[in-house]
């Protein structure tokens, strides 16, 4: 009876996932790697220069999909956070914590790329826009994050009290998402979407997916590279730890 | 368990008369962070009548903020708070009760001290009738929003600094909606939508924070 049934949790212990991510890191660097290659070759060279936007418009291939992990990481947090609330697994934990300064660093590229888009095209670096004034409170909240964590000493009581703070965060979610069609300001709408289609074209759309599917490689190598640094240091007592060939050394 | 409900809040209240300082504190904070801006920006009234939403409202934001240390703290330094959380009553009536008493020390002084102080801005009687219902509106969101963060700061060293990080970002829409609803009642725009949207936040922060606060509280008092 148990034996034809997957067993979930086989990868929830440090022990055995510290392996796996081991294992996984040098594939997504180097897939990230190459993406990151090939979408900015494509961006920068291959793509065609936008009729109305001109040449400026070429940082889209680093702002959106940089948007897009802003918020995507934020999510990932918010599942593994309520994951760790419900199953007080001790992987969740460690996952928020080494996706945290990633998302941050993602939000915080996001508003900078923006700002550098908004100086030729709108005239200004920066407007108290809906989506952009929503994309600050989600760098906000990555901070607070970062600053509760590290304040509390006791690691499993710091990993459950983020975990309520991400999960009351991610109502900010939908209202960056929806931003720019419930208020009507100077944000242009989204480019692409599910429904109609892309109103762009398709060379300057694959290159921009392209690159999102890069940020995602990156962000599974260095949160995985992450967390095998948080598992060595908060099971350092541990006897597989010691065990291990990198340790015994 | 309403029974439970007054108790909390009549000690809460009773304690705060006991110690009357500490309501004066965020009272007249208020009131000096107010008068420091027409120093500040200059008594021009055109302006002052401008920028008084956002004034008021950013004072009342802080105020309320700098008040949420002691919401708990107290009660959890000499134990009572783990004693709470171990009677039969929900935690949340409690929390919900130690709110309501906090909102009824910090919040309301605040709403029945800005028709003065908007007097002080030049601002018009319409203008101040709106900022007060606002204020009344938006000021228990801003204690039950605050409560979780105070609930997951407790007994955490740099406490005060870290509650203002993980809570401003959160009182953001109340301070967006809050003064917007002065500012287009000013422009003649009328400012019932946005006083719909601090209503509907004051009720879905009514239903979930005190929720989060309990776990939060939980996680903290082990």
């Amino acid at each position: 009876m148990s034996s034809n049934r997957i067993n979930w949790f086989k990868y929830s212990s440090p022990a055995t996932f510290y392996p796996l991510a081991g294992k996984l890191v040098p594939w997504f660097t180097a897939i990230a790697v190459i993406l990151v290659v090939v979408g900015l070759y494509m961006g920068f060279f291959v793509a065609p220069t936008d009729y109305k936007q001109g040449e400026g418009y070429r940082i889209i291939f680093v702002h959106v999909p940089a948007s897009w992990m802003s918020m995507f990481i934020y999510l990932v947090m918010a599942f593994w956070a309520a994951m760790g609330l419900v199953f007080n697994t001790r992987m969740s934990g460690m996952m928020v914590q080494s996706l945290a300064p990633t998302g941050a660093m993602f939000t915080f590229l996001a508003l900078w790329t923006g700002a550098f888009w908004g100086k030729p095209m709108w005239g200004t670096w920066w407007v108290w826009d809906a989506r952009l004034t929503s994309e600050l409170i989600l760098f906000f909240l990555y901070i607070g994050y970062i600053a509760l964590h590290s304040s509390i000493d006791d690691k499993r009581r710091a990993d459950r009290a983020t975990a309520i703070l991400v999960l009351v965060g991610v109502i900010n979610i939908p209202i960056i998402y929806y931003s720019v069609k419930w208020w009507n300001t100077l944000h242009q709408g989204a480019s692409v979407s599910v429904k109609s289609g892309s109103s762009m074209a398709s060379i300057m759309l694959i290159s921009m997916l392209i690159m999102a599917l890069a940020f995602w490689a990156y962000t599974i190598a260095i949160s995985l590279a992450r967390v095998r640094s948080i598992i060595l240091d908060r099971e350092r007592d541990t006897q597989w730890v010691s065990q291990l060939p990198e340790i015994k050394r | 368990m309403f029974k439970a409900f007054y108790t909390v809040v009549m000690r809460d209240l009773l304690l705060a008369m006991r110690n009357r300082s500490d309501i004066l504190t965020t009272l007249f904070f208020f009131i000096i962070a107010i008068s420091l801006f027409p120093l500040g920006v200059g008594p021009e009234l055109n302006t002052l009548r401008e920028i008084a939403p956002g004034v008021f409202w950013v004072a009342a934001l802080l105020a309320s903020m700098l008040a949420l240390e002691r919401l708990f703290a107290i009660d959890y330094a000499d134990g009572t708070l783990e004693q709470m959380l171990l009677t039969p009553q929900p935690a949340t009536i409690l929390v919900l009760a130690k709110v309501l008493a906090h909102w009824l020390i910090t919040g309301v002084p605040l709403v029945l001290l800005s028709p003065l102080l908007g007097l002080q801005y030049d601002l018009s009687l319409e203008a101040i009738q709106v900022m007060m219902l606002t204020l009344l509106l938006g000021t228990p969101s801003l204690s039950l929003i605050g409560a979780i963060g105070a609930a997951l700061t407790l007994g955490l060293r740099g406490g005060g600094v870290l509650v203002s990080l993980l809570v401003l970002p959160l009182y953001i829409p109340v301070l967006i909606f809050g003064a917007g609803a002065v500012e287009a009642t000013v422009s003649g725009l009328g400012g019932a939508g946005h006083i719909s949207m601090l209503g509907a936040i004051f009720l879905l922060s009514l239903v979930m924070a005190p929720l989060a606060t309990v776990a939060a509280l939980r996680v903290s008092a082990e």
